[in-house]
């Protein structure tokens, strides 16, 4: 039976529940002029949410509604990076969706529906609320991918988006319903006892590797990740953003929770299959990368390459591995919340700073935003001491540890080959000629300016000092 | 002779055959209005086999809500579409041979790994609602407001975002589109609408033509 502990476990969901239904209602009695006040309601609803997970954080970890909600070290380590990251979000998104007429109070609402879902889906317990908190993710950025109406490429994007979204949480359901069939439980920490002695050990596997699937289309590995550079391209910047933060942690926490906290007795099964989406993951992002002219498609073909590193990790499977690849998962948001910060920034009325030759010249027009652009794409390609050298380092370690030596090196063999489509985008900025006539200036709202130079040197910062960081995603996986 | 276990072996058999030939009507038939029949039918042999596994409430329920309500209003939606019949196939018969031998290779696969037979009636236990003692629907209703309560108000907060969205995705505020406001009606004043106009009285005009001749 429910009870007010169960409650005071969830509270920063339940705040955050609370928030979003309030936020909308005022929404409905709002003018349209101050809607400004919405803006800064909603980021302040997340950052006191942030306030509530790293206070409230259990020192061991703790269970409510029967097990179908965890909270842990690793889901209070996400919901706090995933909740910064969604702020942030905000903060770069609304001088262009003021731009685009776009700034309605459903962007917010929605948005923070989709944290909620995160944060679900992070602290989840059992099948059940994996898939439901999956869910109210998915459906929140299928709505966010097609805000903007009349634009004929995010509706393509969002079709393309919910049917093949569709098919994957079918994936994952048809996949978990084979599990439920071996072991008659639906509790993950249950399925990890039950795993171990089921009486139909192919039944199992056939509902792993279906369950595979539907990670894989939410990460984003090959060969699911047809969905990623339509959606990245398609949807407005502001949405695109988004997609690329808090959910590719999300996804990070469903393939911990399904993987290690559910099938952990099958990880010599899982090892394999992640081992070959990393390897394609891998290929197929860098080298199509190395061919896109479109800013928004490049920095999706690189997500595609990144998920392959942070599946390098998982495929350790042991505590060094999940820290490796936690560390990953948090280094990618933030980067890529900078990267796509800065095309918001550049983008204006009527110009959307998304082909690599729009930002021609930008180190004339605007050194600071060049600077800031130079550092992300270091930061992306793992050029030392930027954020994500480290990240890679330790994903790399932790797949030789695991005894796959020559995944490593396919991992840094792909490294180097990323290194020159990142580092164009460099030399674009810095040593071509501006294209006559075009006019690349940084939005004048002082909020982004600030927030966008503190996230991206941040990368470097967390590069020069990544030990803090490094030891809080150690100390929540106990070896 | 045949004992029950059996002949309910027997039953789901048959029921899922019929569900997965209507499933497959629903994707190859040519009329669209055939589709959406066949998908009632899906969902109605759906519904028996739920029967079957003593979920009486659900069986109910799907066919309520989905047969009764959902399905009819899709049969609206798509008689009202003028839909053009012959392009809806493009590709189809190109790509048909190919999706057959790979759903043919995975059924032959699944079939023979996981050995359906084996583990027959191996893992579930007895159905709790008749461990307990009460109806389906009581067990049920008992369940979803006790242990499954979390995910019960996560599914609300998912169709709340439903609504959301479909408000968000399909409102549009047109200007110069005409609507009564009932309570500018109610508080209109007669001052609104009559204007009394003070004249100083005239003389008629006179008219040219009927002015008399000297």
């Amino acid at each position: 039976m429910p009870n007010i502990n169960d409650i005071l476990i969830m509270l920063p969901e339940l705040y955050l529940v609370v928030a979003a239904c309030l936020l909308l209602l005022l929404d409905a009695f709002m003018k349209p002029e101050q809607r400004h006040w919405l803006h800064w309601l909603s980021v302040g609803a997340l950052l006191m949410a942030i306030y509530l997970v790293v206070a409230g954080q259990p020192a061991q970890p703790v269970v409510a509604f029967g097990g179908m909600f965890v909270r842990d070290g690793v889901s209070e380590i996400l919901k706090a990076f995933a909740l910064l990251s969604t702020a942030l979000v905000f903060v770069y998104a609304k001088p262009y969706l003021i731009d685009r007429k776009l700034f309605v109070g459903e962007f917010y609402t929605l948005m923070i529906f989709a944290v909620i879902g995160v944060m679900l889906l992070v602290s989840a317990g059992s099948l059940v609320t994996v898939y439901l908190g999956l869910e109210l993710l998915t459906l929140s950025s299928y709505a966010l991918v097609a805000l903007n109406r009349d634009s004929q490429l995010s509706s393509e994007a969002a079709i393309k988006y919910f049917v093949l979204g569709a098919l994957a949480s079918g994936m994952l359901l048809y996949g978990m319903s084979m599990v439920y069939g071996a072991t008659a439980t639906l509790d993950l920490a249950n399925l990890h006892t039950a795993a171990a002695h089921t009486g139909a050990p192919k039944l199992l596997l056939f509902g792993l590797i279906f369950m595979i699937v539907g990670i894989g289309f939410k990460l984003g590995a090959a060969p699911f990740h047809m969905w990623i550079p339509d959606v990245y391209q398609g949807s407005p910047t502001a949405v695109t953003i988004f997609i690329g933060s808090a959910p590719k942690l999300a996804a990070f926490g469903m393939a911990y929770r399904l993987l290690e906290s559910g099938l952990g007795d099958l990880s010599h099964h899982w090892q394999q299959m992640l081992a070959v989406l990393a390897v394609l993951s891998l290929a197929i992002g860098n080298l199509v990368a190395i061919v896109q002219t479109n800013l928004k498609r490049l920095l999706a073909y690189s997500t595609i390459s990144h998920m392959g590193y942070l599946l390098l990790g998982l495929v350790n499977a042991g505590p060094e591995g999940y820290a490796s690849a936690l560390f990953y998962a948090i280094s990618y948001a933030l980067m890529s919340t900078a990267a796509f910060g800065v095309i918001l920034a550049l983008a204006r009325a009527g110009f959307e700073c998304e082909e690599i030759d729009d930002l021609k010249g930008l180190n004339q027009r605007s050194p600071w935003m060049a600077f800031l652009m130079m550092l992300v794409m270091f930061s992306l390609a793992g050029v030392p001491p930027m954020f994500g050298f480290f990240a890679k380092l330790l994903v790399l370690q932790a797949a030789i540890h695991a005894g796959m030596m020559w995944l490593a090196i396919v991992g840094a063999v792909f490294a180097i080959i990323g290194l020159y489509y990142y580092l164009r985008v460099v030399k674009v900025m810095y040593f071509d000629k501006p294209v006559e006539g075009s006019e690349l200036k940084m939005q004048a709202d002082p909020s982004v300016r600030v927030v966008l130079s503190l996230n991206a040197i941040s990368l470097l910062v967390l590069g020069l000092s990544w030990g803090p960081l490094l030891g809080w995603c150690k100390s929540v996986f106990p070896g | 002779m045949i004992d029950s276990s059996m002949f309910q072996l027997v039953c789901f058999y048959a029921f899922a055959a019929v569900t997965v030939g209507a499933a497959l009507g629903v994707i190859t038939l040519r009329n669209t209005v055939h589709a959406v029949l066949s998908l009632v039918l899906t969902f109605f042999s759906t519904a028996c086999i739920w029967l079957l596994a003593e979920a009486e409430f659900l069986a109910i329920a799907l066919i309520v809500v989905y047969v009764g309500a959902v399905m009819v209003l899709f049969l609206f939606v798509v008689m009202m579409l003028d839909i053009k019949q012959e392009h809806l196939r493009e590709g189809f018969i190109r790509y048909l041979p190919v999706g057959i031998i790979i759903a043919l290779v995975m059924l032959g696969e699944m079939l023979a790994l996981i050995g359906v037979r084996a583990m027959h009636m191996a893992v579930m236990g007895a159905n709790p609602a008749t461990v307990a003692g009460v109806s389906n629907t009581e067990w049920l209703g008992h369940a979803l407001y006790t242990q499954f309560l979390l995910p019960f108000e996560i599914a609300a907060l998912i169709l709340t975002v439903g609504v959301v969205a479909a408000v968000a995705l399909t409102l549009r505020h047109r200007g110069g589109v005409r609507h009564q406001s009932a309570a500018q009606q109610v508080a209109v004043k007669p001052s609104d609408r009559i204007r009394i106009v003070k004249m100083a009285a005239e003389r008629p005009a006179q008219d040219k033509n009927q002015e008399p001749t000297p």
